[in-house]
């Protein structure tokens, strides 16, 4: 992807929640055609690189590229409005409106006939397609997560972020779920997703990055980092079938009570446990 | 029976008609907004205030005023809005809610200087109503105020099942972080909110005044019960606050029938309370409401 101008980047981004700092000078490419996953312990600042690229994060240092267009503090419902779809691990649907309300919902800033594109969702997610006049939230968690990453690609995203797209869900799930992701990036869409489920994540991604301490300690091709030893050493090693890693286990106990104490102050998301 | 039938149960089939439509509003503001708007109350007497105000004017029947005092009430609802809560729009809840309250005196207190305090009326005279069957009476402000009431709701109905503002209305009151991220214009939801609450407010106004008279009061007596209709409707459930409405008014009204003996149940002077017992009650024992609705 050497010369083709990547579709989103981050260049050497500091910044975190009201004065408390999550992440420091992280760099971050995604390329047109790509699937890039973060890993990284918890409180390693993966999703606060989502909320970085959101403007829900307060940026002291650094730029956000959207198609090389400067969007460093945009808000969210801005950002929304230039292509990028973002679905958050938790609540990431209208639980009181149908599947076929909350993906319209997902169409709300198109203008024109959403209802081809909301067919295409359905034969992405067959399960979705019989369920589209239930409320969303009498759905399965699995099914949930389906009706969110429909939802998000009802406007046809330039980019699509997806945090965690699988915590939560049980093995069989997981894998339909890192199956629909590759087929949504096989159909064009760029992904940038973050992962706890690093392996099966770094096996479909393109190219990860690893954070810790909310800075940048390694990247490269899924693979590559699939077979590096300190990777293997740091996430995989202790995972059996796919487990995520223990919640704060190793490393950075520090990082891990920034990102918390950050959590408390933002708007947004306040029901992670 | 038929004692029964004119004097409590078709009253308090109007009296919940008009609770029904004003807790409409209670509880979308509260579901979109998060906060419990105390001028609401201040709204409903506006709606009757300025169709009293086109009446004098112009000598014609006030329903006529109907879409003008809505619109009216909408506007001034609107203004409030710009200069009051938008700028507190992510400050905490109990700063709003003091606010509305600074709101709701300030309104009232206006309104008192512009239309003085005594009682008025929309027209002068006396309507007889229709007899049927020799004992039942039924007067045609009755049943032009059911039937509008009504209409309105269906009307609510329609706008949150079927368009797309509606829908947008229900997902903000689901959840206004997701509705930010989905790109939905949320300024846009607050305004509709805020435009339907108000038509709807001033719609139970009118009618209350249509009903019986216009003062400056009136709105802000309506208030615990519009409440207590929102609360056990279940707060954020508009289909709720219909129902909710419909019963506190019934049972505000029955509770004055001679149910047992020739005395009423309870004095007339009691009904009010009425509504808060079941308030009280209702945040004791299912403070989610009917309709499972937000809790606080």
């Amino acid at each position: 992807m050497a010369a083709e101008q990547p579709v989103l980047e981050l260049e050497r981004v500091t910044g975190g929640y009201g004065g408390a700092e999550v992440i420091h000078d992280v760099s971050i490419t995604l390329g047109r055609s790509e699937i890039v996953t973060l890993i990284g312990p918890n409180g390693a600042g993966k999703s606060s690189v989502m909320n970085a690229v959101l403007g829900i994060l307060a940026i002291g240092g650094g730029r956000v590229l959207l198609q090389g267009e400067d969007i460093t503090g945009t808000p969210p419902e801005r950002v929304v409005r230039m292509g990028l779809s973002y679905v958050p691990q938790t609540a990431n649907v209208f639980p009181n409106l149908t599947v076929n309300e909350n993906l319209e919902m997902g169409a709300y800033i198109r203008s024109d006939d959403f209802r081809p594109r909301m067919e295409e969702m359905y034969d992405l997610f067959p399960p979705l397609a019989e369920r589209r006049r239930d409320p969303a939230g009498s759905l399965s968690g699995g099914q949930r997560q389906m009706v969110a990453i429909a939802k998000a690609l009802m406007v046809d995203p330039v980019v699509l972020l997806l945090d965690e797209p699988t915590a939560g869900l049980s093995p069989r799930f997981r894998g339909e779920i890192f199956e629909v992701v590759r087929r949504i990036n096989a159909g064009g869409t760029p992904i940038l997703m973050v992962e706890q489920n690093a392996r099966q994540a770094l096996g479909i991604a393109d190219r990860g990055y690893v954070l810790v301490d909310g800075r940048n300690r390694m990247d490269g091709t899924g693979a590559g980092l699939l077979a590096d030893p300190d990777v293997g050493a740091m996430f995989l090693g202790g995972e059996r079938g796919g487990t995520p890693p223990e919640p704060g286990s190793d490393l950075t106990p520090d990082g891990a009570s920034a990102e918390a104490a950050g959590s408390a102050d933002r708007p947004w998301g306040g029901r992670r446990p | 029976m038929i004692e029964f039938v004119n004097f409590h149960l078709i009253p308090g089939l109007v009296l919940g008609s008009i609770y029904a439509l004003g807790a409409i509003g209670v509880t979308l503001t509260f579901g979109i907004l998060r906060f419990a708007n105390f001028a609401h109350g201040e709204t409903m007497t506006l709606g009757a205030y300025l169709t009293l105000t086109l009446v004098l004017l112009t000598g014609w029947h006030a329903l006529l005023f109907l879409p003008v005092a809505l619109a009216l009430t909408a506007l001034v609802v609107l203004g409030m809005d710009r200069l009051f809560f938008r700028p507190l729009r992510h400050a905490p809840t109990i700063i709003l809610v003091i606010a509305s309250f600074g709101l709701m005196l300030m309104v009232r207190s206006l309104i008192q200087v512009f239309w003085g305090t005594e009682l008025q009326g929309f027209s002068k005279g006396i309507v007889l109503p229709w007899v049927l069957f020799d004992s039942l009476r039924i007067f045609p402000k009755h049943v032009i105020i059911v039937g509008s009431a009504l209409a309105l709701m269906l009307a609510v109905h329609v706008l949150l099942r079927h368009t797309r503002t509606g829908k947008a209305m229900r997902a903000m009151s689901d959840s206004p972080e997701l509705a930010r991220l989905t790109g939905i214009d949320t300024e846009r939801v607050v305004r509709a909110t805020w435009i339907v609450g108000a038509c709807l407010a001033a719609a139970a106004g009118i009618f209350l005044a249509y009903d019986s008279h216009v003062e400056t009061l009136m709105g802000f007596k309506m208030l615990l019960p519009v409440f207590a209709s929102a609360l056990l409707g279940g707060l954020g459930r508009p289909y709720g606050a219909m129902a909710g409405g419909l019963v506190i008014g019934m049972v505000e009204e029955l509770s004055t029938y001679a149910w047992i003996g020739t005395e009423p149940l309870l004095p007339p002077g009691y009904k009010a309370g009425v509504a808060f017992a079941i308030m009280v009650a209702i945040l004791i024992w299912r403070p989610s409401g009917l309709f499972r609705g937000r809790v606080f």
